[in-house]
């Protein structure tokens, strides 16, 4: 079964957040909550879609993740580009920390 | 150079004003995203793959020293330290926060620039040749003309909402720098047979996912007809201009769907109707636009510099530079310097706040606080004392900005990709950073001549890869980036259409398909044929055998 977070750009910053096991929005894809399967990706994204977090995120969405040496990396290049930066500006975005 | 007048001043500051409400409202919730979205969009911000990003217009692409400054400034206070110059000579900055967005306006608002109009289905920002006033082969300054159509054009109530995004470029040379053949509207400047100087008026040209060179609805408008012509042209598009399916919605489809003739006809019967009316500027109107482009206090030089010539002979760098970056300039002893935005192996358009506060100032120095930026991405000093150039020139290759490439092979168009964009399918820049490298040897590139790679990241064709002498369109196959190539594309007054090669490459073969195709270029080129020439003669064949061989 495909493996599944949801992500999403912070309403204020813009900056990609995931959606956390407690409900809240992580700039680190590791901390997301994962949904194992069609139905539970549903209700995951149904639960980061409801009207009381237009004012904290904008256009969530989930992606196909992997389990590697105990992290999360998504199956499209795309989406592992939003968790580092730019490639080809290593300083900036998350991979510069 | 223009200077706004106290109406464009309030217009600006009420449009930043109204955004600052928005912009609270929704972050307060006060307003969903979806209510948010167009409004954001009108005043250029977009969300992007990592961040917010915010596209300023550059009108007509042009700049005074205080405003490129200004830039600089606010890819400091708001940005990481840099912006990135477009193909429709604007500027974008990539890491904006949506909270501090209506000071980057009020800030730019200050210097007389906006965000206006850079997004969303209106008439965007005019382009026109980087080399408008300066240039030796001009029949008359563009820019004039695409103020007036600026202030035609701007907040426009009929033309808000039109099927789609709708963009003019003008050019008053006849060696066609501002691609003007591939936009919604092409102007061309030319004499008729009475000696009037107007405009042949080309449409429905554009890129894409479906490319058209634009065809001519007019050979000649006058001046003075001009405006209320754009306008019935505008008028009929945004009746019959389709608005049920986005992709075909730009106007090169209604060309393509009724035919040229057609179209004619249909404008000139709405011009008919309008011609007489407000929109016809008389000359005493365009007189007072010509002399806000005066040109600047000139001195009278000769057109020989012996100390320039004296640091061309000794100075084989320098030389070299003024080879590729100095073009021919109108008036005698002064010349045109263009500032390549494209070092070896860097990312194409981009420039730093330093970088950006160091042209204008230089600017100040040698070109009369005059900048330019081109639609391929560099930037131009254009009115440089030919005595001036050597210590400007130094002052570049200090801060990286006297790479001696313009219309060389690692001159490349790039957008900015899957790097940055939401809409992109593959990288573009990692690719022109690779050919860069791959052709960075200088003797190498003087022997292949000028030579247009274009790169787009998805089929939207921002890398304009569809005009390019070899065009790169990057695409995802199975999750994978994978290259096509397209060969014969022209932007110039010959404009073409390139043609697909074949089958794409991985990311991993696409140099050296590139390479093999320069090399086949340079043995079969005959004494002064350019890569696009003996493309033209040869046709795509020989080249297509380098890349697939007997596949």
């Amino acid at each position: 079964m495909s493996l599944q977070v949801v992500t999403a750009n912070r309403l204020d910053d813009g900056l990609v957040v995931f959606l956390t096991a407690d409900g809240g929005w992580s700039e680190n894809i590791d901390q997301s909550r994962i949904a194992d399967g069609k139905e539970a990706g549903d209700a995951l994204l149904a639960e980061a879609s409801v009207p009381e977090l237009d004012t904290v995120i904008v256009g969530p969405y989930l992606i196909e993740v992997e389990q590697q040496d105990g992290g999360l990396i998504p199956t499209k290049y795309r989406e592992v580009l939003r968790t580092k930066g730019p490639s080809v500006r290593q300083d900036l975005g998350y991979q510069a920390e | 150079m223009y200077r706004y007048d106290d109406f464009d001043r309030q217009l600006v500051l009420e449009r930043t004003e109204q955004f600052r409400e928005q912009v609270k409202r929704r972050l307060s919730g006060d307003i969903t995203e979806d209510q948010f979205r167009p409004l954001r969009l009108m005043n250029g911000v977009y969300l992007q793959l990592h961040a917010y990003m915010l596209r300023v217009a550059v009108p007509y692409g042009t700049l005074r020293a205080d405003q490129l400054r200004q830039l600089g400034y606010i890819a400091r206070r708001y940005d990481k330290g840099y912006g990135h110059f477009t193909t429709r000579q604007n500027i974008q900055y990539n890491w904006p926060k949506l909270a501090e967005i209506p000071d980057a306006l009020l800030d730019l608002a200050k210097v007389e620039m906006h965000a206006i109009q850079t997004s969303g289905n209106c008439i965007r920002n005019t382009t026109t040749d980087q080399y408008a006033g300066a240039a030796a082969d001009e029949i008359e300054d563009p820019r004039p003309y695409c103020e007036l159509i600026r202030q035609w054009s701007t907040f426009h109530p009929e033309f808000t909402y039109l099927p789609r995004k709708f963009k003019i470029a003008v050019t008053g040379s006849p060696n066609d720098r501002a691609a003007v053949k591939v936009h919604d509207i092409g102007l061309r400047m030319h004499q008729n047979d009475a000696g009037e100087v107007g405009f042949e008026v080309i449409v429905g040209g554009g890129l894409g996912r479906t490319p058209f060179v634009g065809k001519t609805v007019r050979d000649f408008i006058g001046k003075n007809d001009l405006f209320s012509y754009l306008e019935a042209i505008l008028r009929v598009y945004n009746r019959f201009g389709r608005r049920d399916n986005k992709y075909k919605a730009r106007i090169k489809i209604l060309v393509h769907e009724i035919g040229v003739e057609e179209m004619q006809r249909l404008v000139e019967e709405e011009w008919a109707q309008i011609k007489d009316g407000s929109l016809r500027v008389d000359d005493a109107e365009i007189v007072h636009y010509i002399e806000q482009f005066a040109p600047p206090a000139f001195e009278t030089l000769s057109d020989d510099d012996a100390e320039f010539e004296r640091r061309k002979a000794e100075n084989r760098e320098f030389s070299n530079w003024v080879r590729s970056n100095v073009i021919a300039h109108k008036q005698p002893g002064y010349a045109i310097a263009n500032v390549s935005l494209k070092p070896i192996g860097g990312i194409p358009g981009d420039a730093t706040d330093t970088q950006m506060e160091l042209v204008a100032d230089l600017s100040e120095q040698y070109s009369f606080g005059d900048v330019r930026v081109t639609h391929e991405q560099n930037l131009v000093l254009p009115h440089v004392k030919k005595a001036d150039l050597f210590s400007l020139w130094a002052e570049l290759k200090n801060a990286n900005l006297a790479t001696a490439n313009l219309g060389y092979v690692t001159d490349i168009i790039s957008c900015p990709g899957l790097d940055y964009c939401a809409l992109a399918t593959a990288r573009s820049i990692p690719l022109s950073q690779r050919i860069s490298e791959r052709f960075s040897d200088l003797d190498r590139q003087h022997d292949i001549g000028e030579l247009k790679i274009k790169i787009s990241g998805c089929i939207n064709a921002c890398g304009h890869h569809h005009v390019g002498h070899i065009g790169i369109l990057g695409l995802d196959k199975r999750g994978k980036e994978f290259y096509q190539i397209t060969l014969g594309g022209d932007a110039s007054e010959n404009a073409e259409i390139g043609k697909i090669a074949g089958a794409g490459f991985s990311e991993a073969e696409v140099v050296d398909a590139i390479e093999s195709l320069v090399t086949k270029y340079l043995g079969i080129r005959e004494t002064g044929e350019r890569f696009i020439d003996t493309y033209r003669r040869v046709g795509m064949d020989p080249f297509k055998e380098v890349l697939y061989g007997d596949r």
